[in-house]
């Protein structure tokens, strides 16, 4: 691998940049194989049903494949890595022994019996009651396999609900706030609903009065973000909780940024009916590229029956099984439940890494989690306020939101900036988002980052702001020292180009 | 300090940091929270160390039964397959595991080529032009094909096989009831003659009783209605049946956990998600494609962004944000491990397994196959005894199979007016035409000592099978 190297600016230090990789198929040559499954059977199979398009995967060796995947690891920033203040985020430390735990039960089969899969209906039935008491609510559906997908269900408990009291059809609206995920307007239109937005007011709460006269006989629901995508907790969460219940609609709590209530508020001691966990947040599983992660909902009493099914029975022997029927035989009725999301327990192996996170902190360890994940974001806003502007001036929960607008005028986006900074070493925050702040900059620190690594942070960020200062062509030019430089977004969408092309087959590019 | 092992925050640290921000405790900062809400007691315990903690789990896994730790023969969807000790090795390193979604192209390269490469490999194994970079798993994949046909047709009804996975049936039909759509099920063999009016008829093949189907004539039949159709999948089955996209199949989607997933209770799984080019900016998910840096070096990022929830918002083609990236990167590796031929042998090895299993348990008394043509590698066993039973007493002599009792059920007809009436039916009544059978799948991991275990077993349990059907 021949090896470029690259100078840090203001450090001088030279280290080396890693060189890209050819892809898999251009590695590939005829013949090649890694002998892991060898097989003379012979398949008895119609011939009219044979397989008769080519198929062209690549033919390689497995030293081949190792280097191939370390070169790829290598052109990627991680937590591994280093700090990654991804807004809303959450990429805190993920412990190794989360993951060593988990491979306890890889070898299990969803649809094995529950005679013989005890352990994890045990563990399963202990993580509901560990959720249930973290978010103060009353019961807890494993099933959703991340955020989204919470969200969509919780919709259907919501439109399920409204069912039972004969006002399905009547309540077709959702609200959510202009400052929410865009998975909540999402979720909710993909659950048929009508999507109304209110705005947030100058503090950064949600309006109250907007969300008064939004409210009405035709909303179901009612979405909020708490600590909101603004890091700032809702000044007056209860107030808007009762303005959706006198409305007769249900609020759904979106735990993405969960990770700041952890041991300090509970969303069921504050008016939610229901929130969800993403526990690749909060709970400290590795979040994978891109996934996966796992987001149980949790729910007040009144939204259980319409929880998926199954759900897990606890005996006074100790021994658990499935609601269907004892003997798994005849599935016991759906009864007021939306139906199934997943089969069984979800992204089990994910849920088993959170309970290990849990079971480590501990109570003590949650609080001081939330506690130090608040401060963290303090610290590093003060570090910050000198050179960039804040939105909304008040203290922030475990993440806070700041303007690169100033550095706009002066010549460089807060695109260019967070570009700016993967040369100075670190990923960027969240950029863009939420959209009510111009040039917005989210940054979530965790309480895993040592203030040295803060401090260095900061550091960086204040002289990407002297640079914009002094040659904003240098800053909108940035990054210069990653494997890449910008990457031309715009030609990737107008002329697609989703494959490699195999040569000679139809259909490829 | 202490509390919480990963926090590296002394108390000097504590203090430095509280004199910057300007306050004397944490508590200044949560001002905004109700007073009677903060730090309430949660009641989980104490913490643990790591060798606790370690050892706690120990104590639960042990109360489960592996399926390695005797003849295991439960599949459909997802399966015990042969995982290379590269797989792991290679999926899990940190800078994989521990990355985000690749927002920063230029330092996420790993991911975005891998991701690409994943669509390349899965793209050529399904003969389908465009694949997606996951979905959360094969039954919300199913569901979000149907929804994507009712965007793509303007129509309102999905037509699904019985012989379709019941998980994804199951969800399909929860997932239904939020744009209340009109989903009815019917037997494979009817799905052509359904096709009038619908938005897509969705077809498995090979089906969840592990039988082969003519999807090229579903596929003709769906396009003279103006109908799509989805094909849920099987990877390995692709290494030699024809695939989906040499069969007429519009969108194609199936489970992706048997390329090297371990098989974890469930998930996290793979979702996968392809379909013809045409209809790439109805797809729902992220796609990687390649492009150019600004020195005209070739690159990848994440495209046709306009799609999805974080900019359209409600007008998005999913909510889905979280995907099953790892997966996909894992099922790359599996796949450049193996390679075709590789595949190919993972795949007869079943194929060949699961017919020579068939033929010795049919020539036992009272034993038939109960597919009604060609299977692949799973076929359905009926005995005297019934199904449920016959699982039951298998699992008391350690031995794993699966029952169809639960795949079956009546009140296929869900109309979107009335989810919760129509939700009821599917529950009701187990068995459908005296199909209470058991399902046996082999893969390569099948051994001759896992076959003469369950063809004894099976003629021990049916030569007394007869008292028990008579009691």
């Amino acid at each position: 691998m021949s090896v470029r190297t690259q100078t840090i600016p203001d450090v001088g230090a030279k280290t080396p940049v890693p060189a890209l990789e050819p892809l898999l198929f251009e590695l590939a040559r005829p013949g090649r194989s890694g002998r892991h499954v060898v097989s003379h059977d012979a398949a008895d199979i119609p011939a009219a049903f044979q397989r008769k398009a080519p198929l062209r995967l690549p033919e390689l060796t497995e030293p081949q494949v190792v280097r191939h995947y370390t070169h790829l690891a290598q052109l990627n920033y991680s937590v591994d890595t280093g700090m990654y203040p991804l807004g809303s985020c959450t990429m805190k430390y993920n412990p190794k022994v989360n993951d060593r735990v988990a491979s306890l039960f890889a070898d299990l089969h969803p649809r094995q019996s529950y005679r013989t899969t005890q352990g994890v209906l045990a563990l399963a039935y202990e993580i509901e009651q560990m959720l249930a008491k973290i978010t103060g609510m009353d019961f807890v559906s494993l099933q959703p396999q991340a955020g989204a997908q919470s969200e969509f269900t919780a919709l259907l408990v919501f439109k399920a609900y409204h069912a039972k009291r004969g006002e399905a059809a009547t309540r077709r609206r959702i609200i959510v706030p202009d400052s929410a995920h865009g998975t909540n307007p999402a979720s909710a239109a993909m659950c048929g609903y009508q999507v109304t937005t209110v705005k947030s007011d100058a503090r950064g709460n949600v309006d109250l009065d907007a969300l008064r006269s939004a409210l009405g006989p035709d909303v179901a629901g009612f979405m909020l973000t708490n600590p909101n995508t603004l890091g700032l907790f809702e000044e007056r969460v209860r107030d808007v909780c009762d303005a959706v219940h006198a409305a007769g609609a249900l609020v759904y709590g979106d735990g993405a940024n969960m990770n700041a209530l952890l041991g300090v508020a509970r969303p069921g001691d504050l008016g939610f009916d229901c929130v969800h966990i993403n526990v690749h947040k909060t709970f400290s599983t590795p979040h994978g590229a891109g996934g996966p992660g796992a987001g149980p909902l949790c729910v007040k009493a009144h939204l259980r029956p319409f929880l998926p099914k199954p759900w897990i029975v606890r005996e006074a022997d100790g021994s658990y099984h499935y609601d269907t029927a004892r003997e798994d035989r005849e599935p016991a009725g759906l009864g007021d439940s939306i139906g199934t999301i997943k089969q069984r327990l979800g992204n089990f192996g994910v849920l088993v890494r959170a309970y290990t996170y849990m079971k480590t902190l501990g109570e003590e360890g949650m609080v001081e989690t939330g506690r130090d994940a608040i401060l963290a974001a303090n610290y590093l806003l003060a570090l910050l306020r000198p050179a960039y502007d804040l939105a909304y001036d008040r203290p922030p929960m475990h993440e806070f939101v700041i303007s690169a607008a100033k550095q706009k005028k002066q010549g460089a986006s807060a695109l260019d900036v967070s570009k700016a900074l993967l040369d100075e070493g670190f990923h960027s925050p969240t950029v863009y988002f939420p959209l009510i702040v111009p040039e917005a900059m989210m940054i979530e620190p965790t309480e895993t980052e040592p203030r040295e690594t803060l401090d260095a942070f900061a550091a960086a960020m204040l002289r990407i702001a002297e640079r914009v200062k002094t040659d904003p062509a240098a800053v909108r030019d940035a990054p210069r020292f990653t494997p890449l430089r910008r990457l031309d977004e715009v030609t990737a969408a107008r002329k697609p180009v989703l494959r490699y092309a195999v040569p000679g087959v139809a259909g490829a590019e | 300090m202490g509390n919480n092992p990963y926090s590296p925050h002394t108390e000097a640290d504590r203090a430095a940091m509280l004199e910057r921000v300007g306050v004397r405790d944490i508590d200044e900062l949560l001002g905004a929270i109700p007073n009677d809400a903060r730090h309430p007691k949660l009641g989980i315990g104490p913490g643990l160390s790591e060798l606790e903690v370690q050892a706690h789990l120990e104590r639960i896994a042990k109360l489960n039964t592996t399926a390695g730790s005797g003849p295991f023969f439960i599949g459909g969807s997802i399966q015990r397959r042969y995982i290379p000790a590269a797989v792991p090795v290679l999926a899990l390193r940190g800078e994989f595991l521990t990355a985000y979604t690749p927002y920063q192209p230029e330092v996420s390269q790993g991911t975005l080529q891998a991701t690409f490469e994943y669509q390349s490999l899965m793209a050529e194994l399904l003969a389908m032009e465009v694949v997606n970079s996951s979905m959360y798993d094969g039954s919300s994949a199913t569901a979000e094909a149907a929804f994507m046909a009712v965007r793509v047709t303007g129509r309102h009804k999905v037509i699904v096989a019985t012989e379709v996975d019941f998980t994804y049936r199951r969800t399909l039909r929860t997932y239904g009831r939020g744009p209340e759509l009109e989903i009815i099920e019917v037997p494979t063999a009817k799905l052509a003659s359904s096709a009038e009016g619908a938005a897509c008829l969705i077809v498995q093949h090979p089906d969840a009783f592990g039988s082969l189907v003519d999807v090229r004539q579903i596929a003709d039949a769906a396009h003279a209605a103006g109908a799509l159709c989805v094909q849920v999948t099987e990877p390995h089955a692709n290494a030699l049946l024809e695939p989906p996209g040499a069969l007429g199949v519009d969108i194609a989607v199936g489970e992706g956990q048997p390329l090297g997933i371990t098989m974890s209770y469930g998930g996290p799984h793979l979702g996968i998600f392809a379909c013809r080019e045409s209809l790439v900016r109805q797809m729902p998910g992220r796609i990687a494609g390649q492009t150019l840096d600004a020195n005209g070096t070739r690159g990848f990022v994440n495209t046709l962004q306009t799609r999805e929830q974080h900019i359209r918002r409600e007008k998005a083609t999913s909510n889905i944000c979280t995907n099953e990236a790892l997966a996909a990167i894992t099922a790359a590796v599996y796949l450049s491990l193996l390679g075709p031929e590789g595949l190919r042998a993972a795949a007869r090895a079943g194929v060949a397994r699961a017919h020579k299993l068939a033929n010795r348990l049919a020539a036992l008394p009272g034993c038939a196959i109960a597919n009604d043509g060609p299977f692949f590698d799973r076929f359905t066993l009926r005995t005297e005894m019934g199904g449920w039973d016959l699982r039951n007493a298998l699992i008391a002599l350690g031995i794993q199979v699966e029952a169809t009792a639960s795949h079956y059920y009546a009140g296929a007809k869900q109309t979107g007016k009335e989810p919760a009436q129509a939700n009821a039916k599917p529950y009701v009544g187990g068995r459908r035409e005296g199909r209470d059978d058991v399902i046996v799948q082999c893969t390569e991991l099948t051994t001759e000592a896992d076959a003469d275990a369950l063809v004894d077993a099976v003629a021990q349990l049916t030569r007394s099978g007869e008292t028990v059907a008579a009691r």
